[in-house]
């Protein structure tokens, strides 16, 4: 079993109407089974018309999903600020590989997420969830799917070639039912404004080509009804309104495992904050450790962005104990702890990070003694 | 000829206002396009009412057009109205009429869009306003700006010829291509692309009143058009199926059992923590095959797994390393810090994995008995693996023979796992028992 398998599985299963492919190491594997899983496939000839391609399908009613890796991702971003703004459902499933440029196409890394942070100029969040484990390729493609319906938006699922291509003995029994997701339609009384919604709402959403009203999208500034504005007081609040309803609606995923009997934090020896590919080292880390009788706490996030207030909450508890703080990330910056603490972490808050191959184990430990 | 004058209500329109500059090339499109719809609307299965069309609009002074309109509208990215177009035209029902409303800019920074709706015969039709500049940024020249054309950075004249669009998606497949003047009634020859299965494009030449006046203040539209072999004409490719987005709603899951083998356990291994294997080989020599293999004897002895490969992008040459870790428990990291065993088949895989063969201070390494033995704290182990099973077989019995020496599986469950593969005929019996 490989985790490309199983997220076009689960896509599909969600209720993925198309997949858009262009083939890139190492998403070309989840392009491969979606060829034989989706409803409808369809080859692009380049990234950009692959989003372009998903807007339009997006704007029709039907739910898209990609798979690529930072270069194709890279011309993807104009498209992406595009679909946010139009707010257009769709799955970009990215799959992590080393760069800068073309990098290394064939070796993991962790290496885009201050890239997606940013993605959207004006600095508005688009939800990023992060698969860390291989039972994640199964269960998180369809909150990614729901989440893009729900609030009318792009969203990313974030994975690595490590955890896409590698091969694993799986338990077949261990898979969840997936029900298609839930994707109401506007079925009242006309005029339907397309961006008919306030504060932190996503508007209802009705596919272009309707018979029953008129449906106007644009990527420019535009006010309830779709029509382009410069900047009138109702297009500019419609603008604010697409950072709010990502922040208010984006679920909270992660899964925080405590030093057993110290839920406060207030006696663990450290708390190893990590996602993505890293999540199974830190796990064997914290494994020894307790071996070695360490108590350390292991925080796994799945939502990256908008980073989640409880990451915080859970942060300041550790750091009001004065307990070290580690992020493990398969990156040479640390770009987690750089979102969470500015390029200045503070004393206390330390960084397992590198380049070319999976964070080991014994490097998490060594840094966690370190700090004792 | 005849020519259309002042504004016109209609039920494609919620203003007449178009909101162009005085003398604007653009206002007689968008009458014409109205006109064509209408016209449309009357006479044909397509457009009869405005809920019926959607008008895609690019970025420049004719996308600014989307209010105008009571039909359905979407205003994307500069160039990329012919692909969103395309995605939006594979979706809807045949019923609807796409029209993308692109200027000259936009058709060259979106010149692929184009070429492959064409290809693929995209339901649409691309109204292209080429008033040969870039109007809206100021009369920068573009792809389809004649030679000896001048705009406000060419003031001696454009010295590079223009794309010819209408022969360029002709020869892409579109089944319509046709280059009119802008001027007049031009909405019959707009119907009849409208009328078109699958991709048409109408390239209407215009003179943006802003800039390309002031710049060639003596330019008639019909003599520059001469002059630069902007000639009208239309090409008829061969009609064909539209575009549709094909939709098959159930497909065998990819879990079924024929798409995925279960495997049952039928082995017991001895193993009773973990071990991890390197296989380092050539590419084009099972290496990858065989360590799959190997996994697979591994979890019908009831142990857990993982395996990847390691490879160069040029998949076809070079070296092709797997990494397996077999173990009695669940595998949570399934990187190799320092492996238990490497084994080696070919030079390529002795480079690629010479540090981590030097770098060990425990464990085996197996080794082609040509191969040079690099200084390494691991016990080494040389075999003949090449000259016995040859380049085609090496990595299969390299592992055949660690299996059996070391005891860590059974060696029936790696004979039965490669017995039951697609490699189980290739390779000899000798090898096997």
């Amino acid at each position: 079993m490989d985790g490309s398998r199983l997220i076009a599985e689960s896509c599909a299963r969600a209720g993925a109407d198309a997949y858009i492919g262009y083939p890139i190491t190492p998403a070309s594997l989840i392009y491969s089974y979606a060829s034989r899983r989706f409803p409808a496939t369809l080859p692009a000839p380049d990234e950009i018309t692959a989003l372009q391609w998903m807007s339009g399908l997006s704007a029709a009613g039907k739910l898209p999903v990609t798979a690529t890796s930072f270069p194709g991702l890279a011309l993807m971003v104009e498209s992406i600020n595009m679909a946010t703004m139009m707010e257009l459902p769709m799955l970009i499933v990215l799959v992590q590989r080393l760069g800068p440029s073309t990098g290394t196409a064939t070796a993991g890394a962790q290496d885009d997420l201050r890239f997606l942070h940013g993605i959207i100029s004006g600095g508005y969040p688009i939800p990023v969830f992060c698969i860390a484990d291989i039972d994640d390729c199964w269960s998180l493609p369809p909150v990614a799917l729901q989440t893009a319906v729900d609030l009318r938006t792009p969203v990313v699922l974030l994975t690595s070639k490590e955890m896409v291509m590698t091969e694993r003995s799986y338990d077949l029994g261990r898979l969840g039912e997936i029900e298609p997701v839930d994707r109401p339609v506007y079925d009242g009384p006309a005029p339907y404004r397309p961006y008919g919604a306030t504060d932190a709402e996503a508007p209802p959403f009705l596919p272009i080509g309707s018979d029953q009203h008129q449906v106007r999208m644009t990527a420019s500034t535009h006010n309830q009804e779709g029509i382009l504005q410069h900047a009138s007081l109702e297009a500019l609040d419609n603008t604010r309104r697409l950072p709010a309803k990502v922040e208010a609606g984006t679920p909270a995923l992660y899964h925080l495992e405590e030093a057993k009997g110290l839920g406060d934090g207030a006696h663990a020896d450290a708390l190893i904050v990590t996602y993505g590919i890293s999540s199974g080292a830190a796990r064997e880390a914290a494994r020894i450790l307790a071996e070695q009788g360490r108590a350390v706490s292991l925080l796994v996030a799945r939502t990256l962005v908008p980073v989640p207030h409880a990451y915080y909450q859970i942060l300041d508890r550790y750091r009001r104990a004065d307990t070290p703080v580690i992020f493990v990330e398969e990156n040479l910056q640390g770009q987690f702890a750089s979102i969470l603490f500015g390029e200045r972490r503070p004393e206390g808050v330390g960084v397992v990070a590198d380049i070319g191959h999976m964070i080991r184990p014994d490097d998490i430990v060594r840094e966690v003694r370190r700090c004792l | 000829m005849s020519v259309m004058r002042g504004t016109e209500s209609s039920e494609f329109l919620t203003t007449p206002d178009f909101p162009y500059c005085k003398g604007c090339g653009h206002h007689l499109i968008a009458r014409n396009t109205v006109r064509a719809l209408e016209s449309l609307g009357r006479e044909g299965q397509k457009g009869r009412n405005p809920l019926d069309v959607i008008m895609v609009t690019d970025i420049g002074c004719h996308g600014i057009v989307d209010r105008n309109f009571a039909t359905h509208t979407i205003h994307g990215l500069h160039g990329r109205s012919v692909a969103l177009a395309s995605g939006l035209a594979a979706s809807v029902p045949p019923e609807k009429e796409v029209v993308v409303f692109i200027g000259d800019g936009g058709a060259t920074i979106g010149l692929q869009h184009l070429l492959e709706a064409a290809r693929l015969n995209m339901d649409l039709t691309v109204v292209v306003h080429n008033n040969m500049l870039y109007g809206m940024t100021g009369g920068q020249p573009s792809g389809l700006t004649p030679c000896g054309f001048r705009t406000v950075i060419t003031e001696g004249g454009s010295p590079y010829p223009h794309h010819d669009l209408c022969q360029l998606v002709h020869d892409a497949g579109a089944p319509y291509a046709r280059r009119i003047l802008g001027l007049g009634d031009f909405s019959k020859e707009l119907q009849e692309a409208f009328e078109v299965e699958g991709f048409a494009l109408v390239e209407v030449l215009e003179l943006c009143t802003s800039y390309a006046l002031k710049m060639n203040p003596d330019l008639r539209l019909r003599e520059l058009a001469q002059q630069a072999g902007y000639e009208p004409g239309l090409w008829r490719g061969q009609g064909r199926p539209a575009f549709r987005l094909a939709s098959e709603a159930s497909r065998p899951s990819l879990l079924d059992a024929d798409q995925i083998r279960a495997t049952e356990v039928q082995f017991r291994s001895a193993l009773d923590h973990q071990l991890s294997l390197v296989l380092g080989g050539s590419a084009g020599e099972g290496a990858q095959r065989a360590a799959e293999l190997f996994a697979e004897a591994a979890m019908a002895s009831g142990l857990h797994v993982t395996k990847k490969g390691s490879y160069p992008v040029t998949v076809g040459v070079g070296f092709s390393t797997a990494e397996v870790i077999i173990s009695r428990h669940p595998i949570l990291y399934h990187g190799i810090s320092e492996p238990n065993v490497v084994i080696v088949t070919s030079e390529d895989g002795l480079e690629h994995n010479r540090r981590r063969i030097t770098a060990m201070t425990e464990g085996a390494v197996w080794m082609d008995e040509s191969l040079g033995v690099p200084p390494t704290g691991a016990n080494v182990y040389l075999r003949d693996f090449r000259g016995r099973a040859g380049a085609r077989n090496a990595a299969i019995y390299s592992l055949l023979s660690f299996v059996e020496a070391s005891g860590v599986l059974p060696k029936e469950a790696l004979t039965a796992a490669i017995e039951a593969s697609s490699i189980g005929e290739y390779v000899p019996d000798e090898l096997l028992r």
